[in-house]
């Protein structure tokens, strides 16, 4: 059985406390715990055994894996700087098939449509499990029992505290550069696959045993500026093509046509004002999704007309975000993913709108982290219950389909706000249990509906500030009630309540597992 | 013989609404299969729903498809009435309850800068319609549905009123052209409906026609509250009959006009300029204004175009409109902001009313601001400015304290 030794943790989810033969420790409540111990680290290399002229560049892409041992049961892992439009995810997963290997760990930064045909290679074994991120099919795939292993859905902060922590040994990482040299130096910021930033492979880049850039463009010695350092680097593949450009970044970001999201971001703008959350000098993220980018276009407009700027707006950005910043309303983009054309532009050319890496923003094992200084983060979800729990990953039928993202690492903000509808197509949004719980209430302040504004009664400098609003400020179970009036109250889903019909766990940023994802049953 | 009806919409694009197919039979009790997204959460009860409602229609036997795009339950309901409606004939109605929320009278009197239209054949663009807070929302039997759709959007509409909040509006329905639309008043006059808007009004006889059939089913039903009327001009002949229109009947509240049908029986195009219905607006206008009641302006079709509405607004409310109807939620805040007086407009009203109120309580005849005299007229506008600002919250109800301390 892949999860055993299941008890409960202090969130009231059963969880195992053995998956995939490791042991787990199971969430024990917010900032409850905290490992001791030293950081794990990888072998140590001497430049003896690297070419003294530089020249790390091999023939070819299997011979790369090969040389750095590419064998049964080891984990690869790989980023989505590139997104939808990443050919070498999948690349090395044909290789490791051709070769016979089997039973590998992918341990992707996220994944995407363009990783469905790595299904195939679920099914037969050439790929044991997933660490990180299922979308769509491989989403639907993994609810349905299919994965072999069980899958392990971590933040990006999280996912970079497993590596740090010595829980996931990453044997062999491969980078995909869209500049390079032959030493292994890396950018994101040119070449004909450009994406901006690298900062999701920074740590696998550090950490892993081998690490492997792959790129199609290949620059003289040195790549400037460089992000990835070919010194951690063991050796270059040139391949003709990495990415699809037009899938790596959306040619434009746009802000959501849809009268009611348009009036959620209005509702979030307002509401940030009133309660003296946007300030000169504040910090802000707002997101790539539709309903965020139009509240950023808000903070903007207020800003201007307040004669205020912002400190800093925290990426991923957008070409929304881009303006701010070139029109003198933000000092700095502070950026660990460029999400369209205008934003991977400004990276190149704008010395205000500096990389970052997950190290600064998200990491549990970093001496501090950028999040908790922001002072807005407009976020999504799927479900949030009435304690202000929030669920991403799964929707309530229990098929998993998205990831976590950055999502657990920003609720640690200042002030966290998720404008949602109340219900999408009949089904609630604000319900009384969640299908999987990925946030703690703790951290959820302000849940923004067409129907009303909830805010967390922890929050009571919030609901003061807000006593006299214009807004509708009202009780989250005001709005369970009302939803549960339009769409009536939803019958369970068909999901296995079995312990062996676990199919994913979801881990906190700390390491401990806040929830389990079991069979969805059809 | 079979007999087989369909009701509702499915494919793509479409959302909150279902496709449902009856065959009644003659054995097997009630057979129903479903395909829907929301099936894990619901199918069950969208099951029982369709079963409950076969029942209380007296139908033992049946084959029903039901294909569903996350429809809430009074629209499935809708459907399913529908379908049984067009294969039985019954007089009974399958109500769900009437939702408390709903149960409000308007005023004749009160504001109806912006009415934002809704298709009564699509269950998805009325369920949130209230939360734009429109004046008015419109659940349109009219040119928004197909001919072949009229018969079920009834249902719907019917179901719409009675169940989805829509939060303190204004619930309107345009009714189809006197005298078919005389077919909808049941639908409609049992439940709630605050006011109706008749299209294509040519003639006073048509309005007295159509309260005879309200008070009727008023009577029958019970019915205290007020229903209002708003004509709607769309010919030629409707414009040279405005007067008559607008004073046909006490519970007239506005008249509207409808320019695409007015500008087609012109023989001419609708511009943006708009000279060749500068005429029909005016005398819409006009006679409303006589008639004491609101003059409302056609609706602005470029939804996308927010600075070009502006400006169609500003020249509507120059003109002497009162309001302008939507098609898009996005089109009410520009209705609203600019169809209530601006910053410049309070300012010099504030200024008017308080030269007057200074002038009264000093016992003087004559009202003067600066060295300029100020005529009654130029009071009552200023007075309507005030108590427009106020009443759509631009200004606050004791703005003298504010600006007596401010002088």
């Amino acid at each position: 059985m892949k999860c055993k030794n299941f008890v409960v943790n202090a969130a009231g989810r059963r969880v195992p406390t053995i998956v995939n033969g490791q042991e787990m420790i199971p969430y024990m409540g917010l900032e409850k715990y905290k490992p001791s111990g030293r950081k794990y680290a990888p072998p140590i290399p001497t430049c003896l055994d690297y070419p003294s002229d530089g020249n790390k560049i091999v023939d070819s892409f299997e011979q790369a894996l090969r040389y750095c041992g590419l064998s049964n049961g080891m984990t690869i892992s790989t980023h989505h700087h590139l997104r939808d439009g990443d050919l070498v995810s999948n690349t090395i997963f044909d290789i490791a098939y051709t070769m016979g290997v089997r039973d590998l760990v992918w341990l992707p930064s996220a994944s995407f449509p363009c990783n469905d045909p790595l299904i195939g290679y679920l099914e037969d074994g050439t790929i044991n499990r997933i660490e990180g991120s299922m979308n769509g099919p491989l989403g639907k795939f993994t609810s349905y029992g299919g994965m072999k292993g069980c899958a392990i859905l971590r933040s990006h902060g999280g996912r970079v505290q497993a590596v740090q922590d010595g829980e996931v040994k990453i044997d062999i990482a491969v980078i995909a550069a869209p500049s390079a040299d032959m030493f292994g130096n890396a950018t994101g910021a040119e070449g004909n696959s450009a994406c901006g930033v690298l900062g999701y492979s920074l740590v696998d880049m550090l950490y892993a045993d081998k690490v492997i850039v792959v790129t199609d463009n290949l620059v003289p010695f040195p790549c400037m500026p460089f992000q990835i350092q070919g010194n951690y680097v063991d050796c270059v593949v040139v391949v003709d093509k990495i990415g699809i450009p037009e899938k790596i970044v959306s040619g434009t970001t746009q802000v959501t046509k849809s009268p009611d999201r348009l009036l959620l971001a209005e509702w979030t703008a307002q509401f940030c004002s009133e309660a003296g959350l946007l300030r000169d000098g504040v910090g802000i993220q707002t997101g790539a999704g539709g309903t965020s980018l139009s509240v950023g276009l808000h903070f903007h407009e207020q800003l201007k007309a307040n004669g205020w700027k912002a400190r800093f707006g925290f990426g991923g950005s957008t070409q929304y975000m881009v303006k701010m910043l070139e029109e003198g309303v933000m000092d700095y983009i502070l950026d660990a993913q460029a999400f369209d054309l205008e934003a991977v532009r400004s990276v190149r050319e704008n010395a205000n709108h500096i990389d970052l890496s997950v190290f600064q923003s998200y990491n549990f094992h970093s001496k501090g982290n950028y999040t908790s200084l922001i002072d807005i983060v407009i976020l999504g979800a799927t479900e949030i219950d009435t304690r202000f729990n929030g669920n991403v990953v799964t929707h309530s039928d229990g098929l998993l389909l998205h990831g976590i993202g950055g999502w657990q690492n920003c609720l640690h903000s200042k002030c966290t706000i998720l404008p949602v509808p109340l219900f999408r197509d009949r089904i609630p949004v604000v319900v009384d249990e969640l299908t999987t719980l990925c946030g703690p209430g703790e951290l959820i302040d302000v849940v923004v509906t067409e129907r009303g504004i909830a805010i967390n009664p922890l929050r009571t400098d919030l609901l003061d500030k807000m006593r006299h609003s214009s807004l509708p400020i009202v009780r989250v179970e005001d709005l369970k009630a009302e939803v549960d009036a339009i769409c009536g109250q939803p019958d369970k889903a068909h999901i296995s309540d079995k312990d062996e019909d676990t199919v994913a766990i979801i881990k906190w940023v700390d390491g401990t597992v806040i929830d389990t994802v079991r069979k969805v049953l059809d | 013989m079979s007999k087989i009806a369909t009701a509702g919409n499915k494919g793509k694009g479409v959302r909150s609404d279902c496709f449902i197919g009856l065959e009644i039979t003659s054995q097997a009790g009630i057979q129903v299969e479903c395909v829907s997204k929301v099936k894990a959460l619901y199918g069950k009860q969208i099951e029982s729903e369709v079963k409950e409602i076969a029942a209380f229609f007296g139908i033992k036997h049946a084959h029903i498809t039901i294909e569903d795009s996350g429809a809430i339950p009074l629209v499935i309901a809708a459907r399913m009435e529908a379908c049984i409606k067009r294969l039985i004939d019954t007089d009974k109605e399958f109500l769900l309850p009437f939702l408390p929320a709903n149960n409000y009278e308007t005023a004749k009197d009160k504001y109806r800068f912006s009415r934002l239209y809704l298709p009564g054949n699509t269950p998805s663009l009325a369920i949130n319609a209230g939360i734009h807070k429109p004046e008015g929302i419109i659940l349109d039997l009219e040119d928004a549905v197909a001919y072949d759709k009229k018969f079920e959007a009834r249902y719907l509409v019917r179901n719409m009123l009675r169940g989805i909040n829509f939060y303190g509006t204004e619930r309107m329905v345009r009714i189809n052209q006197i005298p078919a639309g005389l077919e909808d008043l049941s639908y409609v006059i049992p439940h709630h409906v605050n006011l109706l808007l008749v299209p294509k009004c040519e003639s006073a006889e048509q309005i007295h026609l159509l309260n005879e059939h309200i008070e009727i089913l008023k009577k029958n039903h019970g019915i205290t509250h007020p229903i209002w009327l708003m004509p709607i001009i769309e010919s030629a002949l409707g414009v040279m009959k405005c007067f008559e229109i607008a004073t046909a009947a006490e519970n007239i509240v506005a008249m509207a006009i409808g320019l695409e049908d007015y500008t087609a029986d012109l023989g001419t195009k609708r511009t943006a300029e708009g000279a060749e219905s500068f005429f029909a607006r005016s005398l819409l206008v006009n006679a409303c204004k006589a008639a004491g009641i609101q003059a409302i302006d056609s609706v602005y079709s470029d939804v996308a175009d927010m600075e070009g509405l502006k400006i169609n607004v500003l020249k509507s409310k120059a003109l002497g409109f009162d309001g302008m109807g939507c098609i898009h939620p996005r089109q009410i805040k520009v209705i609203k902001e600019h169809f209530t007086p601006d910053a410049m407009e309070i300012d010099k009203a504030k200024k008017i009313i308080h030269a007057f109120m200074l002038a009264t309580e000093q016992g003087l005849g004559v009202v003067s601001l600066g060295s300029k005299m100020i005529d009654p007229p130029v009071v009552k506008r200023a007075e309507r400015t005030i108590q427009l600002a106020v009443s759509t919250g631009k200004l606050p109800a004791d703005w003298r304290k504010e600006f007596l301390e401010s002088e």
